[in-house]
């Protein structure tokens, strides 16, 4: 368990210049905190593009000013042109899904705190830490480049389906390019993320100081471990898949595109591919990927919860347990985004159960929290009440998948706006209101300054109201045949549903208006903000037992020596209700197992 | 502030259920014989997912009503029968609850794709490509004549790339814009893909199936009303996939006849 010769893998003394300190740094808490500014660039970004699909799918010829300086094709006279919809859509959802939901709560919080959950000075490979971040990097630059790149982005959606992916320009604006460009931002991305995963788990299995076994191990930190082991595996399907794409662009290969295949009245000169084979491929990644947005986030509200409830989980082997089931099935539901598809009729049915299966340690983990609430003296705050909302939203996203687990009832639903409300309040907004949650926790701790809780709850309370304005009518118009990615409603039995669109584009601008209420507060309280003692909440686990922020190497060469389960609370000591993992204060603990 | 969270949360969830108890937006009106069993099978999983939804928010809600705030002297409490009690009932309720509808979901399912089209069902031929659905009937041989891709030109109107100087069966091939049925005939739809992935989405027939290139599929179906009903594609296939869709005119047999004749004399 604690092995020296691991901890001096990880020593490196603290930097004196400012390239090597803020910049190009090796520090696991400085790369955290460059992670988590490139969420929050490509959350900007991606709530724009929002905005601008919102307003066109409301209001179909507005004109929003300004709108040509991004690209004169695309928006001649600020009216967005169809192609330049579906544009806009994919950068929309490739920013959310890569840039944020897969860096915020994993690759920054995780980095931040992995280390110091574990009481380690720093990750085992800090240089491929550092290059796991500016790879990430680079493949958030190379992606914006393809906005002013040729004729644009891609419009093929994030999953992009071949051959339309495959087949080059022929095949629309910003399938030549545009696609060659996202391919290469995508593959450079797995590489960023498999060296993060390649710190993450040797750092929990072998960094752990002494007396921290695996069950002492606090729950963000198992979600962390738990999904780095999920990224592994998955983004190293998708960056063949997408070597393979950009080869049938510019090798003349056909990997995705089969024979015979017509676009301008040509036979394109392409054969032996399989259109399938790139949605499997895809869809090997992409459905855990959805976990890798979700779980950290369930690790995260459980901390935040766990310390505002003065009082453990009920089981915290039981969530961990429930959370490992939702990785190994993960891998075994990808089908379901494929009913329809084509695929065999058979392999729906098989992919059916265990879909359905996933319901239960979702359900579990549920039941798990609310049961948790039961006894609790919970404290309101802006942290408290995002990991509340969390809940909330994750039931409401989670009951939309019974439905979408049955290929019968995809027949109605598949590829309507039930699914984009099914995904978005589970993977995107209850994932977002972990990120929150966990900035309004741990921002003491990473910036050394408090947050402003009073706004922090206006934050709150607008946001969790809006959310539901937005995503919950989704559902209704998902149930009326409402098909997504549509850039307009032409057909006639969608007409009628435009006024329900036109109420949701006024509810999106509200919620992400709304969002400016946390960028002021986190930029006026990194600076201005009070100065946060070590322990602001009043927690347990190891982050809480060292200076804020901690300094360059977390423990002040401290050997860190842990002696109780992470979560203590509800006890008798000389601190109040709670005694810190490394204290070897000896009160009547809690056994944090039923 | 804990209190008024809770009340939000249930108002909320009340809020949202509403549309659904009161029907304002649901599955246009079935004409298929055998989409009752995906409505049924939907209207069933609304129940259950209804039920669950609510539970949860409304237990959530109370929750945080009543356990919210340090009450000073009173102790924290473990819920009556710890996490074992809530696992067994997650596995058992919602075990039961999935499973029971994954079983009768493969029936609803088994129908459309496990059964074999009837020997005697229509043959019909849609064609999808960027942005437009083109459908063939065989004609009175019964027999669709080959396609060419080489010789697919929309400027030429040959949208199926038919060779009828060469080919005996292209030369009755009946190729129309619009889908015409008769009513209560069991139709055989042979699905081909001429560019990329498109979809065949028939909310009213309960029929929903992509196009893939490089593999035609086939599906079969009975309309049971007589109406135009829109066909629409759901899978992304470029710039103009919102606006590709065609017509689908379930007719009586006369109606039927008559337009396969005028259609006919069209080519």
């Amino acid at each position: 368990m604690h092995d020296t010769s691991a901890h001096a893998a990880a020593h490196h003394g603290p930097p004196t210049s400012f390239i090597r300190k803020h910049i190009f740094s090796l520090d696991h808490k400085v790369i955290g905190k460059q992670y988590y500014g490139l969420g929050l660039a490509a959350v900007i970004i991606g709530m724009v593009l929002s905005w601008i699909m919102r307003i066109h799918l409301g209001w179909t010829n507005y004109a929003i000013p300004g709108l040509h300086l991004l690209s004169k094709t695309g928006a001649p006279g600020d009216v967005i042109t169809p192609e330049y919809y579906l544009q806009v859509m994919t950068m929309h959802a490739t920013f959310m899904v890569f840039f944020v939901l897969t860096v915020a709560p994993f690759a920054a919080f995780g980095n931040f705190f992995i280390p110091i959950h574990t009481g380690a000075e720093d990750m085992p490979f800090p240089h491929f830490n550092m290059m796991s971040f500016w790879t990430t990097f680079v493949a958030f630059c190379v992606m914006l480049l393809s906005f002013f790149v040729g004729d644009g982005p891609t419009l093929g959606g994030w999953t992009q389906y071949a051959p339309l992916s495959a087949l080059g320009p022929v095949a629309g604006p910003g399938q030549g390019s545009g696609v060659v460009i996202w391919a290469t931002s995508i593959a450079i991305f797995c590489v960023g993320q498999l060296f993060g995963a390649l710190n993450f788990i040797p750092n929990i299995l072998d960094l752990r100081c002494k007396g921290m076994s695996m069950w002492r191990l606090p729950l963000p930190t198992w979600a962390w471990f738990i999904t780095s082991c999920m990224g592994l595996t998955s983004f190293s399907v998708l960056m063949p898949a997408v070597i393979l794409l950009i080869l049938d662009h510019v090798a003349g290969t056909s990997f995705f595109v089969p024979s015979n295949l017509v676009l301008n009245d040509q036979l394109q000169p392409h054969s032996g591919g399989s259109t399938l084979l790139w949605q499997h491929l895809f869809w090997f990644f992409g459905h855990p990927e959805v976990y890798i947005a979700i779980v950290p986030g369930m690790g995260i509200i459980s901390h935040v919860l766990i310390t505002n409830m003065r009082k453990p989980m009920l089981s915290h082997r039981i969530l961990v347990y429930s959370m490992g089931a939702l990785a190994v099935l993960s891998y075994m539901v990808y089908g379901h985004h494929m009913f329809v598809s084509g695929m065999n009729p058979v392999s729906s049915i098989a992919f059916s159960f265990p879909t359905l299966l996933i319901t239960i340690p979702s359900t579990i983990i549920v039941l798990i929290w609310i049961g948790s609430l039961y006894g609790a003296k919970i404290r309101i705050n802006a942290a408290s009440l995002f990991a509340l909302g969390f809940i909330s939203l994750f039931i409401t996203g989670g009951v939309s998948g019974f439905f979408l687990a049955q290929p019968s009832i995809q027949i109605l639903l598949h590829a309507t706006y039930f699914v984009v409300a099914h995904f978005h309040f589970t993977m995107a907004i209850a994932a977002i209101f972990g990120i929150f949650s966990g900035t309004y926790f741990w921002f003491p701790k990473m910036w050394g300054r408090m947050m402003n809780d009073t706004l922090g709850k206006v934050h709150f309370w607008l946001s969790f109201i809006g959310v539901y304005a937005i995503f919950m009518p989704m559902h209704y118009l998902g149930l009326a045949g409402n098909v997504r990615r549509y850039q307009a409603f032409v057909v006639d039995y969608m007409q009628p549903l435009v006024g329900v669109h036109q109420f949701i584009t006024i509810a999106a601008l509200f919620t992400g208006a709304v969002q400016f209420i946390f960028i002021y507060n986190f930029i006026h309280s990194r600076f201005w903000g009070e100065p946060a003692p070590d322990n602001p909440w009043q927690g347990t686990s190891l982050e809480w037992s060292i200076p804020s922020p901690p300094p360059h190497d977390n423990f002040g060469g401290r050997h860190v020596v842990v002696y109780h389960d992470p979560y203590q609370y509800g006890v008798q000591s000389s601190t109040g209700d709670y005694v810190m993992q490394d204290s070897p204060e000896q009160v009547k603990t809690i056994n944090e197992e039923p | 502030m804990a209190k008024l969270f809770a009340v939000t949360i249930l108002v909320i969830a009340i809020v949202s259920a509403i549309p659904i108890v009161r029907n304002t937006w649901h599955p246009m009106e079935d004409i298929s014989t055998h989409g009752q069993a995906i409505d049924d099978q939907l209207s069933d999983t609304m129940w259950e997912a209804g039920i669950s939804f609510l539970a949860s928010q409304i237990l959530l809600a109370w929750f945080i009503w009543r356990f919210s705030g340090d009450r000073p002297g009173e102790k924290t409490k473990t819920f009556p029968g710890g996490a074992k009690g809530l696992v067994a009932a997650a596995i058992v309720l919602v075990g039961v609850e999935v499973f029971a509808l994954g079983i009768f979901g493969v029936k609803a399912w088994a129908a459309i794709y496990f059964t074999p089209p009837g020997a005697d069902a229509l043959p019909v031929q849609v064609q999808a490509g960027q942005f437009a659905f083109y459908f063939r009937y065989p004609g009175p041989d019964g027999t669709f004549g080959p396609i060419h891709p080489e010789q697919i030109s929309e400027a030429n109107a040959n949208f199926y790339g038919l060779d009828t100087t060469h080919d005996q069966d292209s030369k009755d091939d009946i190729v129309t814009a619009e889908m015409a049925i008769p009513v209560n005939r069991e139709i055989r739809l042979l699905m081909h893909a001429k560019d990329v992935s498109h979809s065949f989405y028939v909310p009213a027939l309960r029929i929903h199936q992509d196009f893939v290139p490089g593999l035609d599929l086939q599906l079969h179906f009975t309309a049971t009303k007589v109406g135009k009903y829109e066909i629409v594609c759901s899978q992304l296939c470029g710039l103009g996939h919102y606006n590709m869709k065609a017509y689908l005119d379930v007719m009586s047999q006369a109606d039927y006849d008559n337009w396969i004749k005028q259609q006919a004399a069209l080519q």
